[in-house]
């Protein structure tokens, strides 16, 4: 007689891989996550999917105490505003605009936030600063391997995005520096608690060669989304793939 | 005389998930150790604790790369105005780093490794596989046993030593010690190295003593397979290397 099973070792395989078919398939009915012609990118996009269907997205990253500072160093841009001063990338271009406003010790820096928001404008620093602001002692995890640990002083990006008023219709930040660099975060990582727009480090003004007189720190994500620099900020519905040269726009691990 | 169970042709052949996950793994891992070793040339410094970077000390350093030792760094600053204040510096050196396909190919070979490993964890349990062949048995485990099963691994091989149906007493614990210990152990501490994950999951972070402790627990996660990789291969060659790989992808 043949033996009846319950459930049987093909029913399990076909059932495993439906409801994994079934997990992805959310990520596409939200449009997202963004994708790519390339084969390499599969594992980005799934890493995505995986992470945003499996992970509470708005679980913050460990807090260290004071003692825990450690040594930092500067990479990438170190300063826009000097030919002298583009740390390893010889290809960064010099940015007057920024050299200008580094020599008035940034008087006249403004953020423009712009796109799918109601009130576009440009914040000053002053009234960013007027923001509530939040302080957090954070790792900077690097994509080459290293991490550091400072503290951050800044405004949270979500009260600045509900201040200009988001659309509905908005799905990504798109943050624009002064070095000519840009990186595009989703929204649950534009609204993490801990991501914000820092503009100090280790209690004071954050240095130059950090991203003064503002940086973007998304603490969830690799050191690479954190953009230094920064000069505006686009609220799109468009993903712009920031992946031009090679690097991936979600590796999340 | 070595211990040897009755040997039956059928006990013998790898089931069909047995040799697609064997595979499917083989050709990840070497995807995973090739990009892995990318990832190491860009940052070949090791530490241990939470953080770790040029401006810290080391506990050693993989002289694999022109990023080794490299000087090129400006005037440091401190952060506070005390003498034992931490610093921050900018290189002044150009880099090696090819990250940006490294990291993606090591990602994605991670998925197929991950899924497969998963499957195969969850197969191994349930049809017995695990208790059956790779658990070794309280009766193997004699110092005689284990000193014969040594000693043959470096005497020539013979024909009637290699059809056996079973693993020995060594194979048993590798095989179980790779399967159940040394990968779980490079995927966990892989993903330790995400800021995202351990935002969810702190405990991975209190497991592996911090992130760095992590990155180095899973260099030598992958050393250790490497190594078993070639003892491996060198067993497969030395027992016949024809009719292993058959056994290992046509299962006869």
């Amino acid at each position: 007689m043949k033996k009846t099973h319950l459930i049987t070792r093909r029913k399990a395989i076909i059932t495993g891989l439906t409801s994994l078919g079934g997990l992805l398939l959310t990520g596409c009915v939200k449009k997202g996550p963004p994708t790519y012609g390339n084969i390499l990118r599969m594992g980005d996009a799934l890493t995505y999917a995986a992470q945003r269907t499996l992970l509470p997205g708005q679980a913050l990253a460990k807090e260290y105490e004071r003692s825990a500072i450690s040594s930092f160093p500067a990479t990438g841009t170190t300063n826009p505003g000097s030919l002298i001063h583009r740390g390893d990338n010889p290809n960064i271009p010099y940015s007057e605009a920024y050299a200008h406003l580094h020599s008035g010790a940034f008087t006249g820096w403004g953020l423009s936030i712009e796109g799918r928001v109601a009130r576009p404008k440009a914040y000053s620093l002053a009234e960013l600063k007027r923001f509530p602001s939040r302080t957090q002692i954070t790792r900077h995890t690097c994509e080459e391997g290293w991490t550091a640990i400072a503290e951050w002083t800044g405004v949270p990006l979500s009260l600045v995005l509900q201040n200009a008023g988001i659309m509905p219709s908005a799905r990504f930040v798109n943050c624009y520096a002064y070095d000519g660099y840009m990186e595009s975060i989703d929204l649950l990582d534009a609204f993490h608690p801990q991501t914000i727009l820092a503009y100090g480090m280790n209690g004071q003004d954050l240095p130059t060669q950090h991203g003064a007189p503002m940086r973007l720190r998304v603490e969830n994500q690799i050191g690479y989304k954190s953009v230094k620099f920064l000069q505006r900020i686009v609220v799109t519905d468009e993903f712009v793939d920031t992946g031009d040269s090679g690097w991936a726009w979600y590796v999340g691990i | 005389m070595r211990a040897r169970y009755p040997s039956t042709l059928d006990t013998m052949r790898h089931k069909g998930w047995v040799r697609a996950s064997h595979w499917i793994v083989t050709v990840s891992f070497f995807a995973l150790a090739f990009s892995g070793a990318e990832i190491l040339m860009v940052h070949p410094r090791l530490y241990w604790g939470d953080t770790g970077n040029d401006l810290t000390p080391a506990l050693f350093e993989v002289p694999i790369s022109r990023n080794y030792q490299h000087g090129g760094w400006e005037k440091t600053a401190r952060f506070f105005n005390t003498p034992s204040s931490p610093v921050s510096a900018s290189r002044t050196y150009d880099i090696f780093n090819k990250n940006g396909w490294g990291r993606s190919l090591h990602f994605l070979a991670a998925w197929f490794l991950v899924v497969t490993g998963a499957g195969y964890l969850l197969a191994g349990l349930f049809t017995g596989h695990f208790k059956d062949r790779l658990w070794p048995r309280s009766r193997e485990f004699r110092l005689h046993l284990f000193w014969q099963d040594l000693l043959d691994h470096f005497r020539p091989l013979n024909q009637a030593a290699t059809q056996s149906p079973h693993y020995g007493l060594l194979q048993k614990c590798t095989y179980f010690g790779v399967v159940a210990f040394l990968l779980p152990l490079a995927a966990l501490t892989g993903l330790t190295m995400s800021p995202a994950i351990t935002a969810a999951h702190p405990f991975l972070l209190k497991l592996f003593a911090g992130a760095q402790s992590a990155r180095t627990l899973h260099f030598f996660a992958s050393v250790a397979l490497l190594l078993f990789l070639l003892v491996h291969v060198v067993m497969v060659i030395r027992s016949g290397f024809k009719r292993q790989m058959r056994g290992m992808t046509l299962g006869k």
